[in-house]
């Protein structure tokens, strides 16, 4: 119970109701059950990139072209939609996770077969994604009247109380976790990361593990791709702009370790919604614009330092509980 | 040898054929050549057809709608260089570049071709005079009324700008703050920032509504903004309480206002513009007018253009798009 306590992500939960009682002091109404579920629907797309970003690091890999995934998967599905508004959305949707599940494959490839570092692939292909959006698109913009009711409808029909967007989070988030925990896979990410070395001995292509962490992230953008382009019901060349250093950032709050290996995704979670609460409350608790962006780094920046001092103290914990098991021993 | 021989012998006979028709059709016709940023987009289509209504209205003119196949500064001058060729009248041409055309439109001047520039500008050496869509002043006074037009009783309003850095969005909002005096009942409550993301405008005018539970209406003076504003109104179910309005394109606009979220909305009108440039290329042709600081050019059904000290002058109010035109346009730009 202690330990669970000392955990970065009890801290994180704690940080965050912290926030939440901040934010509500200067505006009760964030708070609010109605408010809170419109602020983690539109949270919902970093969350859901978050996840595919947390498999890739814990493999030692980052994924850069999440962005350019997202905005490449919306543009395709946007245009389908526009030519061809008799298409259904499950079709869709099916076209949205293989064309993002093939763009990280193309990632992984390069990473396993031509063992380029992981952050000067994706840093290629995120310019190669904009760019192929600019080819399809000429640069135009498809717009809300040419999509159909039901491309933009879809995300936001409500079950439950809450909007399709929302539970694909739910849903993706209570999968992510199963996958990591109970699955080979999941677990082998975890040793690709740790000690690559050791992972080859026990018989895992590291490689291979890497690849298959590229396409899952890669599925997750383009499903993320087609869930954003309808729920702005606009697609352009630059939608999601610079999202994937947030998305990288949710992780690094989350106490994902850059070094590969080490955090969970519940941690991943809760460093998503600490970031999407913040986006949300600035706007409401009337800060100086000039302030937003200031605050936002502060916060990662305050996050990261959290995270390599509790990674000491965990440290001196372990040797501390060693030694007194040694002393009773 | 005897191949190039013919080929050359063929282009030459092309060539007096091509000279002998221009000088037939400059007898009659003023030539005036269009110069777009590039063919095929919806804009410059609709500013060709504002020229060919100006051409009709003026009678004896040819209008050549031209440009390159893509928006680079190469590809006008290659078209400049044909239209000197050509001996055209005039050339009334929208800029890829501000400083690359200046040399092959000084070529041109000096051949006797009148030069100007429209939509976007070249350097006041490189033309005689160049036809702005709006003016500053006019944008600022633009985006307010639009928004008090729909509240006869008053109301409280917020502005969506771009970034807080972009230049256009920060002039139109300091313009519209001197004209606030005319609206007295009208309070702006607040500025936000949506940095022209989509994801980051939406938040910004969703955060408006939460803070401002009585707000009346959003002014977003950015084309990125303003759509982003309306799906945050239709989201939060406030159609009909919270009007959206500001700079929009009709195409990107379509939606928001067969929806409700937006009642109106301005941007420039791309068939007048075509329609003044065409006027004013040939008010100078035919050297009915001078370009000179101070010069009033009449254009047509457009009024006159006032000349500044730079040759500049702005066209007319933006142009307002609301539910009785937004199909006219919203297939052409």
């Amino acid at each position: 119970m202690m330990a669970f306590l000392k955990s970065r992500e009890a801290i994180l939960g704690g940080a965050i109701l912290v926030l939440l009682a901040l934010i509500a002091s200067r505006f009760p109404g964030f708070i609010a059950p109605a408010n809170l579920a419109r602020v983690f629907t539109d949270t919902s797309p970093l969350l859901l990139l978050a996840l595919g970003q947390t498999v890739v690091i814990l493999t030692r890999c980052i994924d850069l072209s999440v962005a350019a995934n997202l905005a490449l998967t919306g543009m395709v599905c946007a245009m389908l939609n526009a030519a061809m508004p008799g298409v259904p959305v499950i079709v869709i949707l099916a076209i949205a996770v293989g064309l993002g599940a093939i763009m990280g494959a193309f990632n992984g490839i390069l990473v396993w077969k031509l063992a380029i570092p992981p952050i000067v692939v994706t840093l290629g292909t995120m310019t190669i994604y904009r760019g192929i959006i600019f080819l399809i698109s000429n640069g135009e913009w498809v717009n809300a009247h040419e999509m159909s009711a039901a491309f933009t409808g879809f995300p936001r029909a409500s079950i439950l109380g809450l909007p399709v967007l929302a539970w694909f989070a739910i849903v993706l988030a209570a999968l992510f976790i199963l996958m990591i925990a109970r699955t080979p896979l999941g677990r082998s990410f975890y040793a690709v990361g740790g000690n690559p070395h050791a992972a080859v001995y026990t018989g895992i292509d590291v490689g291979r593990t890497q690849f298959w962490a590229f396409v899952i992230s890669g599925a997750l953008a383009g499903l993320t791709g087609y869930l954003w382009v309808a729920r702005y019901a606009v697609a352009y060349v630059d939608i999601a702009g610079g999202f994937e250093l947030e998305v990288v950032a949710a992780c690094v709050i989350g106490g994902i370790s850059i070094a590969g290996g080490a955090g969970t995704i519940l941690g991943t979670i809760l460093g998503a919604l600490f970031l999407g609460i913040v986006k949300n409350a600035l706007p409401v608790v009337d800060i100086s614009p000039f302030w937003q962006m200031a605050i936002s780094g502060a916060a990662i920046i305050t996050a990261v330092a959290f995270n390599a001092r509790s990674a000491k103290a965990k440290g001196r914990i372990i040797l501390r509980r060693a030694q007194a098991q040694g002393a009773q021993a | 040898m005897s191949m190039t021989r013919r080929m050359f012998g063929g282009a030459a006979a092309a060539a007096l054929m091509l000279a002998g028709g221009a000088a037939q059709a400059q007898d009659d016709n003023v030539r005036i050549a269009l110069v777009v940023k590039a063919l095929g987009i919806g804009f410059f289509e609709a500013a060709a057809e504002g020229a060919e209504e100006a051409a009709e209205e003026l009678g004896n003119v040819e209008v050549i709608y031209t440009g390159p196949t893509d928006t680079t500064a190469e590809g006008q001058i290659e078209v400049i260089n044909s239209l000197i060729a050509q001996q055209v009248d005039a050339i009334a041409v929208s800029a890829n570049d501000t400083d690359a055309l200046v040399p092959a439109l000084k070529k041109a001047m000096q051949r006797g071709i009148k030069v100007i520039s429209w939509d976007s500008g070249v350097a006041p050496e490189g033309r005689m005079l160049h036809l702005n869509p709006s003016s500053n002043s006019l944008i600022g006074n633009m985006i307010i009324k639009l928004a008090a037009d729909e509240l006869p009783e008053g109301g409280e309003v917020a502005v969506l700008s771009a970034t807080t850095t972009s230049t256009n969005q920060n002039i139109w909002i300091e313009e519209m703050n001197k004209v606030m005096d005319n609206y007295p009942d009208i309070e702006v409550v607040g500025t936000v920032y949506g940095d022209d993301l989509a994801d980051k405008s939406y938040r910004e005018a969703t955060g408006l509504m939460q803070t401002y539970p009585d707000l009346d209406a959003i002014i977003a003076p950015t084309s990125v903004g303003i759509v982003a504003a309306a799906r945050a109104v239709e989201d939060a179910g406030k159609v009909g309480e919270v009007n959206v309005t500001g700079l929009g394109l009709p195409s990107e606009m379509a939606g928001a206002i067969e929806s409700g979220a937006s009642k109106s909305f301005a941007i420039w009108n791309p068939i007048d513009l075509g329609y003044s440039a065409t006027y004013l290329a040939y008010q100078l042709a035919t050297e009915q007018a001078e370009a000179e600081p101070g010069a009033e050019i009449p254009m047509g059904r457009m009024g006159t253009l006032t000349l500044d000290e730079n040759n500049e002058g702005a066209m007319a109010d933006p142009f307002v798009y609301d539910e009785t035109n937004i199909d006219d346009f919203k297939d052409i730009f």
